[in-house]
């Protein structure tokens, strides 16, 4: 191990954030460093929080990192928001409501832009949190842009998914996709203190009940947080979403589903590992060699179709036994 | 109807033929610019004439000064009766040094005092707390205690000068000092007059210095309203302010209604929670407004504003009393306006922005200093912004008649069109549940960062200009001497707070710091609590750690 | 290789709680193509530099319009270099009189733009400050 992937196993936060940048500006060296990384990670609870824009994802953020270092656990946070399609820039405001576990040196709260990626998450989010789990996080939260309707890479991440509902926000649970209902593990109706709240409660239970449970199955929990600024009731909400989630957690554990869902994980790394290192260089070879043009110029008149190239170039790479 | 047919269609045919007169005179002589529009960027055309007041009319819509909608002032003698109030926002350094300023500016001729508190003062932190690192007295003066405050007004005498205080979330406690001062001084509160700030919705939208959530925050507004209500007559218990809400980057649209919504959201807030009628209360409502770079802009803002409010306190509010339809306002001429390059230009600015103020029928005047773009004012700078008050008032003739832009088609043409715009944004906000709904989406809060960004868009591209910034720069420097705070004004007050809490009878605060914990609690009043503590030589910071206990502390949702 | 982007950090520490410069220079960056971060106002000192160290920024901007920038601006680089992460440029803006500008620099500000500067004035230098390390 270098200097520097001791150092992050020691957690220390500076060069963690570095290579969590290396990695999201896809530096070669980075991949080196998370080979060695790698056997240390798989150790954390990792949490997805999830849920529309405006449903106050970071504030529920911020109240779970108090809770979990009540409960004496050290604590890793992704932020994610959007890129900006037009200028590739990204204002990440996230943290600005996590403030106060600013100089807790046992929290790290780091900001990711999503440059491009669609699924809710940056493509650098799971490196990023195998990084966290590598420097001894006991629990990483991770908190997805605002959740829409294609935005669900972070069942591939995540162990337990709160997904975040908030009335008056035009969350009627009829225009919510499939997706986002099935991937939630808790719900939080939050601002609970508002007009409507009830009323997504009942459509919630009401739904959740309709949809068909096996004998594994978790019915996912629903807590009502109310108002920020009452304390106490704030504080108790809180422990009870945090105790929710926990419970999650162990039922994971016990009925064997965890094992599934690393599975998954495992299972999607390995395929965009396979991505980064076969595919992207093939297509990088073709461009600067000049022949993706005149294979996209072909294909532009007909001349051929995509899939007669890509067998032939398939042909042409894996036969020869050469990577790119 | 304003004109009468035959004026309408004369004016009808005299326009045609100038408009073909416009388009052939453009076909050699183009307009030397693309786009002729306000500071917020509103269109302004060519030539107004009396077909932009086709749906005015004389009586409902412009009527007479003193009556019904007040567009042409509340008073029925205008500045004649008395002009507006030159009052001068100042403060710096200690106690001492502030009342020294004071002094000098009342020696100078100013009519009203108007306090401008430091940092850790507004934010409701004492001098020695590591909050207030590097702040004490550096923008306003340095205030932790009634002895302090006594030290502020030394040799004012409080019952014939009206004070304001621009402080908002611990209003309370600087004007239960104020209180308890003209007590100590033999003055009864019912002679006092003054206004505190205490507008915490647009520290919500615009100005940040916030403390408590809304809704407490809003409570202890209302506690001030109704104790002014029954013990300080002469007292304005609020200043509704769109002043902060411009200075951010609002347009004058978005001032206006943002600030008159706000107002709004106060007398629904208060008629909920206190059993007071609208007019046992409204008629001590003020309010403050900007007045920015363009002329005419301001003046029809301030006029639309009189019109607004006076139909919002007789329709929506029942308002009986006149008084109570009286919209009455101070104004600052607008800070962001002025430019650190070529500062002797600030007073020519300043001075076009006290005539837009005057013209739109202001109760009371804020002149800048040149130099306040860089540092405190100077005596010298803050000397000719005072004169350029009494020299519009003594030389200009402005004061001679009253409103005296009425009539015109331009002014009440525009005049409209902000009344017309302020209202969709009411509605707007209306819809969503109120100003603290709007403020919990961050709805006015984008519309102004929308609108500051834009501008400084505007501004890098050469479409709005700023003299001497972005145009008619030179390299040439013009030296104003700058006003330096030292830091020993923080390192004294650290002493004088130790030696204090020393002195002090430490029974006596818990037990008046209890006392207001309780208040906050059960619904009681706060101010004759707060009095009582001020008086027990409690800190500022003291009394608003109870508020921050009880109430929680406000987080910036970090909207942008 | 893909070029790195420049991440910048926009703070306002102390009381001040005047943002209007603050929020449009944030979202002039991310304009610009800069992944921003943006920690809002009140902030101490100690917060800017935890948060500038966790987010890997490659420059914090402050802004300060109360006259304290004297002692926080300073604290923020001293509290940086403690944390072995001197290598983050530190800018200012604000209200700043020329005379403090020599103590700021000295202090190891970079650079100060005060009103009136343009927004591309600054993304330039930024570019031109940043991108030569990357």
């Amino acid at each position: 191990m270098t200097q520097t992937t001791q150092k992050i196993c020691a957690g220390d936060i500076r060069s963690a954030s570095r290579l969590i940048r290396d990695l999201e500006d896809k530096r070669p060296e980075a991949r080196l460093r998370l080979r060695q990384l790698f056997p240390h990670t798989g150790r954390s609870f990792i949490i997805g929080i999830t849920g529309s824009p405006g449903a106050g994802k970071s504030t529920l953020a911020d109240a779970l990192i108090g809770e979990l270092r009540k409960r004496k656990k050290t604590v890793g946070v992704l932020a994610v928001d959007p890129s900006s399609p037009f200028s590739g820039g990204a204002l990440l405001g996230d943290r600005v409501r996590m403030l106060r576990h600013a100089e807790d040196e046992d929290v790290f709260i780091r900001s990711l832009a999503t440059r491009g990626a669609l699924g809710g998450l940056a493509h650098a989010a799971g490196d990023a949190i195998h990084v966290m789990e590598a420097m001894g996080k006991d629990v990483i939260l991770v908190e997805t842009v605002g959740i829409g309707q294609q935005e669900l890479d972070i069942i591939h991440h995540a162990h337990s998914i709160v997904v975040v509902l908030v009335p008056g926000m035009g969350d009627e649970i009829q225009t919510m996709k499939a997706g986002v209902m099935e991937i939630a593990d808790v719900f939080v109706i939050n601002k609970a203190d508002r007009p409507g709240a009830k009323q997504l409660k009942t459509e919630l239970t009401s739904l959740l009940n309709a949809s068909p449970h096996g004998p594994r199955d978790w019915i996912p929990p629903i807590v009502s947080i109310g108002n920020l600024y009452e304390p106490e009731s704030f504080a108790k909400k809180t422990a009870e979403l945090m105790d929710a989630v926990a419970k999650h957690h162990a039922h994971l554990v016990v009925s064997g589903q965890l094992a599934e869902r690393t599975e998954r994980k495992a299972v999607m790394e390995i395929t965009d590992a396979l991505r980064a290192c076969i595919l992207e260089p093939v297509i990088e070879r073709l461009i600067t060699d000049g022949e993706l043009k005149k294979i996209v110029g072909k294909i532009q008149n007909r001349e051929t179709d995509p899939y007669t190239e890509a067998e032939a170039i398939a042909r042409r790479f894996l036969n020869t036994g050469k990577t790119p | 109807m304003y004109f009468s047919d035959e004026t309408q269609k004369a004016s009808r045919k005299l326009t045609e033929q100038w408009q073909a007169n416009v388009q052939n005179t453009l076909k050699t002589n183009p307009d030397w610019k693309n786009r002729f529009s306000t500071v917020s960027d509103l269109d302004i055309k060519r030539l107004y004439t009396p077909e932009d007041l086709q749906n005015t009319d004389f009586a409902r819509d412009i009527g007479a000064p003193g009556e019904f909608p007040y567009l042409r002032g509340n008073q029925v003698t205008g500045y004649r009766g008395q002009p507006w109030t030159f009052r001068m926002f100042s403060g710096m350094g200690s106690a001492e040094d502030t009342n020294r300023r004071w002094h000098l500016l009342l020696r100078e001729g100013q009519t009203g005092l108007s306090t401008a508190f430091d940092f850790p003062t507004l934010m409701g932190y004492d001098s020695d707390s590591p909050k207030a690192l590097g702040e004490v007295g550096k923008c306003g003066v340095a205030i932790d205690t009634l002895e302090d405050f006594l030290a502020l007004i030394d040799n004012i005498p409080l019952d014939r000068v009206t004070t304001s205080m621009t402080i908002n979330p611990p209003a309370t406690v600087l004007w239960a000092m104020y209180c308890a001062a003209a007590e100590i001084k033999g003055v009864p509160l019912n002679q006092i007059g003054g206004t505190i700030q205490n507008d915490m919705l647009k520290e919500f939208i615009a100005q940040k210095t916030f403390m408590c959530p809304p809704e407490p925050s809003v409570r202890l507004i209302s506690d001030t309203v109704e104790f002014g209500a029954k013990y300080v007559p002469r007292w304005n218990p609020i200043s509704i302010s769109g002043y902060h809400i411009r200075e951010a980057g609002a347009t004058a649209v978005q001032e206006l209604a943002f600030t008159l919504r706000d107002g709004i959201e106060y007398v629904e807030d208060i008629l909920r929670r206190k059993k007071m009628s609208v007019d046992d209360f409204a008629p001590r409502l003020s309010f403050f407004f900007n007045a920015h770079i363009d002329l005419f802009e301001e003046i029809c803002k301030l006029r639309a504003a009189r019109r607004i409010w006076a139909k919002v306190m007789r329709d929506r509010f029942g308002a009986k009393n006149p008084r109570s339809l009286w919209m009455r306002f101070h104004v600052q001429t607008a800070g962001c306006s002025l430019t650190a390059q070529q500062p002797y230009n600030n007073v020519v600015r300043t001075t076009v922005e006290a005539l837009a103020a005057v013209l739109g029928g202001t109760q009371s005047l804020h002149t800048n200093s040149l130099d306040e773009v860089l540092c405190l004012p100077s005596e010298h700078a803050v000397e000719i912004a005072l004169r350029t008050q009494q020299i519009l008032a003594e030389e200009t003739g402005v004061v001679n008649t009253i409103d005296p832009l009425a009539g015109s088609y331009f002014v009440e043409s525009l005049t409209n069109e902000m009344e017309a715009k302020a209202w969709e944004y009411i509605e707007k906000i209306d819809a969503m549940g109120g100003m603290i709904a709007a403020i919990e989406r961050g709805y006015p809060q984008m519309e102004i960062a929308d609108a500051a960004y834009a501008f400084q868009r505007q501004i890098d591209a050469g479409e709005k200009i700023m003299v001497g910034v972005n145009k008619y720069a030179t390299e040439a420097q013009h030296p104003v001497p700058l006003v330096e705070i030292d830091e020993k004004v923080g390192e004294e007050q650290i002493r004088r707070l130790k030696d204090l809490r020393r002195r002090r009878d430490s029974r006596a605060v818990s037990q008046s710091l209890a006392d207001i914990r309780a208040a906050c609690k059960n619904g009681a009043n706060v101010m004759p609590h707060c009095i009582a503590a001020v008086k027990a030589l409690a800190t500022e910071q003291e009394i608003c750690d109870v508020y921050r206990e009880v109430y929680g502390e406000y987080r910036d949702p970090g909207l942008y | 290789m893909p070029e790195r982007k420049i991440r910048v950090m926009v703070a306002k520490p102390g009381l001040d709680g005047h943002d209007r410069g603050a929020r449009i220079l944030a979202r002039c960056f991310r304009d610009a193509g800069f992944e921003v971060i943006y920690t809002g106002c009140h902030q101490t000192p100690e917060q800017v530099a935890a948060a500038a160290i966790q987010e890997d920024v490659d420059l914090v901007g402050l802004s300060c319009l109360s006259g304290a920038h004297r002692i926080l601006f300073p604290r923020v680089v001293e509290l940086l270099r403690e944390k072995n992460a001197s290598d983050i440029t530190v800018i200012g803006g604000g209200i700043i009189p020329e005379q403090d500008f020599p103590m700021l620099y000295d202090a190891g500000i970079q650079a100060i733009f005060t009103p009136g500067a343009s927004l591309d004035s600054i993304v330039e230098w930024v570019r031109t400050h940043i991108r030569g390390r990357n």
